[in-house]
């Protein structure tokens, strides 16, 4: 028979305001079972944890029902109270009579009522429990990274400064992503390329990074500790071990009217490439939607030029398959397309460019070579618009986002800065929502931008923009001056919101990690478990996880790699005991079970049974292994014969809980 | 149930573990009010949810059963949903068959950042089945407590 002992908590007023604890520990002092019962201020705290295990030693209590906040919060707190206290860890249950009863009912007897049947739930539960003991898994010491941007670069730097072997799979044929793209960089204003550049080339020469570039991840089997991922590395139509990026191919090609991918179209390039003069790894690449060869079977000049005979029309994308413990997802962002917000007249002006594109307008390697110029008439622009907001904070409607891209604020606060300093003839406006600047020296900068530079910051947003006779006439609303504004201007630049890349979403499935409504990852808890996704194994670094600036992209990389680093350190890790189990004698081996079992946890075996007049019987039944078993519990409901149960969510255990609710 | 001559249901919803108990945890967190008429019942997953757990709980009296789950394609086990949502589908065939109200049982997708989700489905479900009485035909009298 057990002894259950009861514990209601507080919560300080939190719970005592809206349920009467006393009388919730009087009522359920009563239930079959409970010989204990009693209530505390706080039961988690050293004090309340304390009386936890007092009791539990006093009573000679079995099982343990706490009646406190979510399981979610301070479960794993219990459990380890109470094995402390020498009885198992899964003889605990938690009634939630904070976040499901105190927190939602204002009415003292109503929440007192249902506080009392949520504990006489869990303590039918607990009466059913049985000790369980967790199994151990062995663990990869392998980690891999998902994009090769700054985010993914960092967190692989450190994994294998730690000594592990980590493996870099990026689509695009460099690492670096967007960084790459960008001229400077906000509060400082130093050189992007000068402070990415040689951390590509470490992140290439360390011998435990290896780098998959042009790769997409395909498929992720396993659990945390032992993932099974398939690699699609797709053909560049260049041998990767040939090739020693000398570029003569990117000069030859007869083809050189592919737009420009790097340059975001502003300017072409050839149909064999590579991204630019310090992509890693350097080796070429051929646009199969470009290449003549490729599509007419007549060219073959740059396997004509090649003197290392690095040219393979014939290269098939290749599937491999590899082993990791850990996985990061690195995946990054992208600037919103454009084509919804045609008051701004993105698509009818090539002058009307977005702020990435102004970025490569600006930068000495960009199809300008740094000067800035109008891409229509190739013309110094003396009057620059920036819009600020173009589909950030779009609150209900159908186009735009509703949350703050965050980063915008301040790179156009760096743009209009960058183009005042080099160009001080030129007038610089910035319309805005709000300017939002919190960060080290971020105010200072701002600020900066408006008295030193003299940029022209009106609050208000732009309403319309007409291009006419080579102008871009900006029609505005100018909030603080309470007029109407039209600015005559040469360029219009659009702070265009950012949006998770579009390879995470099917990432998301492969990896069963969720995901908020705009496919930002969502991390394991807000506030103390920023970098961990929620589902095991999983980790994110960067603006996967929502809108980042690079310095809290690069501390967030090392957060993700600090903790991968303590997973990978583990030999063994602790399962979820909670899996499920066949019952042999009541299995009949028809197979249900395994059809649902998304791990391919079930195996079959012949197993030999005692038959009647000392016959044996060698009979086919499902067995679990339950190291691969995450405890979903589908085959639990698929099986006919009842044969399948889970431990800790049985059967017997739910149906007590719902009849103790119903009572 | 009867509480001072008015008609109080008895609600039982399941929820998984990953999303919908957290989308829970949520609307309390956000202080969302809704009916203490609905009691939770913590599964780790909505494919946990045995047809004959909602057949239980109408025998044992219950006037309304609700599953919550992850969003489909949200599963944090893959595929655990999909499997809930066939199954469910089939249940309630046979409810309507035995001519139960088709209300009376409900499945709702709420993920864990679905807070005021939560709150208003739970709000809409106890209107509903407050609205349609207490559940006469599957409770069983013999479980009755005395």
């Amino acid at each position: 028979m057990q002894r259950i002992g009861v514990f209601v908590c507080w919560c300080g007023s939190n719970i005592a305001a809206t349920v009467d604890v006393e009388a919730v520990s009087q009522a359920l002092s009563h239930e079959a079972g409970v010989v204990f019962s009693t209530n505390y201020q706080y039961m988690c705290s050293q004090a309340g944890q304390e009386m936890i295990q007092a009791a539990i030693h006093e009573h000679r209590l079995t099982g343990v029902v706490i009646c406190s906040c979510s399981p979610r919060m301070h479960e794993n707190t219990f459990r380890k109270t109470c094995e402390r206290a020498g009885i198992n860890p899964y003889m605990v249950e938690i009634a939630n009579i904070r976040e499901q009863c105190s927190w939602i009912h204002k009415d003292k007897a109503v929440g007192t009522e249902k506080a009392i049947i949520l504990g006489r739930a869990a303590i039918a539960k607990v009466l059913l429990n049985a000790p369980l003991t967790a199994g151990t898994s062995p663990v990869t010491k392998r980690a891999l990274v998902i994009g090769g941007g700054i985010a993914g670069i960092q967190t692989a730097l450190d994994i294998a400064d730690a000594g592990f072997e980590v493996d870099i799979v990026e689509k695009e044929p460099t690492i670096g992503g967007k960084m790459t793209q960008i001229d400077k960089t906000f509060p400082t204003l130093d050189c992007a390329a000068c402070i990415l550049t040689p951390k590509m080339v470490d992140a290439a020469q360390n011998e435990k990074i290896k780098i998959y570039a042009y790769s997409q991840v395909e498929a992720v089997k396993g659990f945390v500790g032992n993932f099974t991922v398939t690699i699609r590395r797709k053909a560049r139509y260049v041998d990767e071990e040939k090739c020693t990026g000398c570029g003569l191919c990117t000069e030859k090609c007869p083809q050189k009217k592919v737009p420009n991918a790097f340059n975001l179209g502003l300017d072409t390039r050839r149909a064999i490439y590579i991204p630019f003069a310090q992509a890693v790894p350097k080796i070429a690449t051929i646009d199969a939607d470009y290449c003549t060869m490729l599509k007419t079977g007549k060219c073959g000049v740059c396997s004509k030029v090649c003197t290392a005979g690095a040219i393979d029309y014939h290269q098939q994308d290749t599937l491999i398959e590899e082993h990791y413990g850990a996985i990061v997802v690195a995946t990054g962002y992208n600037p919103i397309q454009l084509d919804q917000f045609d008051e701004f007249a993105y698509s009818h002006s090539p002058d009307v460019v977005t702020s990435l594109e102004l970025e490569r307008l600006m930068n000495a390697a960009g199809p300008t070579g740094g000067t800035l110029l109008r891409p229509s008439d190739k013309t110094h622009p003396h009057t620059l618009v920036f819009v600020q907001c173009v589909g950030s904070r779009c609150d209900g409607g159908e186009k735009g986002k509703p949350y703050c891209s965050k980063i915008c604020c301040m790179y156009t606060a760096k743009h209009a800065m960058l183009i005042r300093e080099k160009y001080p003839d030129t007038e610089v406006y910035v319309f805005y929502i709000d300017v939002r600047t919190p960060g080290k020296n971020f105010d200072e900068f701002y600020r900066r931008a408006v008295e030193e530079y003299g940029v022209h910051y009106i609050k208000g947003m732009v309403g319309k923009v007409t291009p006419q006779n080579g102008k871009l006439y900006v029609q505005a609303a100018d909030l603080l001056g309470g007029q109407q504004l039209k600015i005559e201007a040469d360029m219009v630049v659009l702070a265009a919101a950012i949006e998770p890349d579009k390879s995470a979403r099917p990432l998301a499935t492969m990896l069963t990690a969720s995901m908020d409504t705009n496919d930002f990852f969502t991390e394991a808890h807000p506030k103390l478990r920023p970098v961990e996704s929620p589902t095991a194994g999983i980790f994110l670094s960067g603006a996967c996880q929502g809108p980042k600036d690079i310095p809290e992209t690069v501390a967030q990389a090392g957060a993700a790699a600090s903790k991968v680093i303590g997973l990978l350190v583990k030999d063994h890790l602790v399962c979820n005991p909670c899996v499920a189990e066949s019952n042999e004698l009541m299995c009949n081996g028809c197979s249900a079970c395994e059809k649902v079992c998304p791990y391919g946890a079930i195996t079959y075996i012949d197993k030999e049974f005692r038959g009647p007049n000392r016959t044996t019987l060698l009979r086919r039944i499902a067995q679990v292994n339950p190291a691969v078993c995450q405890g979903c519990g589908a085959c639990t409901v698929a099986c006919p014969s009842g044969a399948m149960d889970l431990k800790g969510f049985s059967n017997g255990q739910i149906m007590a809980e719902v009849d103790a609710i119903c009572r | 149930m009867q509480v001072n001559g008015q008609f109080q249901p008895t609600i039982v919803a399941f929820c998984c573990n990953w999303c919908s108990y957290a989308g829970a945890d949520l609307s309390g967190t956000n202080r969302l009010q809704y009916p203490a008429n609905v009691k939770i019942i913590r599964i780790p997953c909505s494919c946990r949810l045995n047809p004959m757990f909602i057949l239980r709980a109408f025998q044992r009296g219950a006037d309304g059963v609700i599953l919550c789950g992850c969003h489909p394609g949200d599963c944090h086990y893959t595929s655990g949903n999909y499997f809930a949502r066939r199954r469910m589908t089939l249940l309630f065939n046979m409810l309507e068959f035995l001519g139960i109200e088709r209300e009376r049982t409900r499945v709702e997708w709420v993920s864990a950042a679905e807070g005021a989700k939560f709150a208003a489905t739970m709000n809409d479900f106890v209107a509903t089945i407050t609205r349609l009485g207490e559940n006469k035909r599957l409770e069983d009298l013999r479980c009755k407590s005395k």
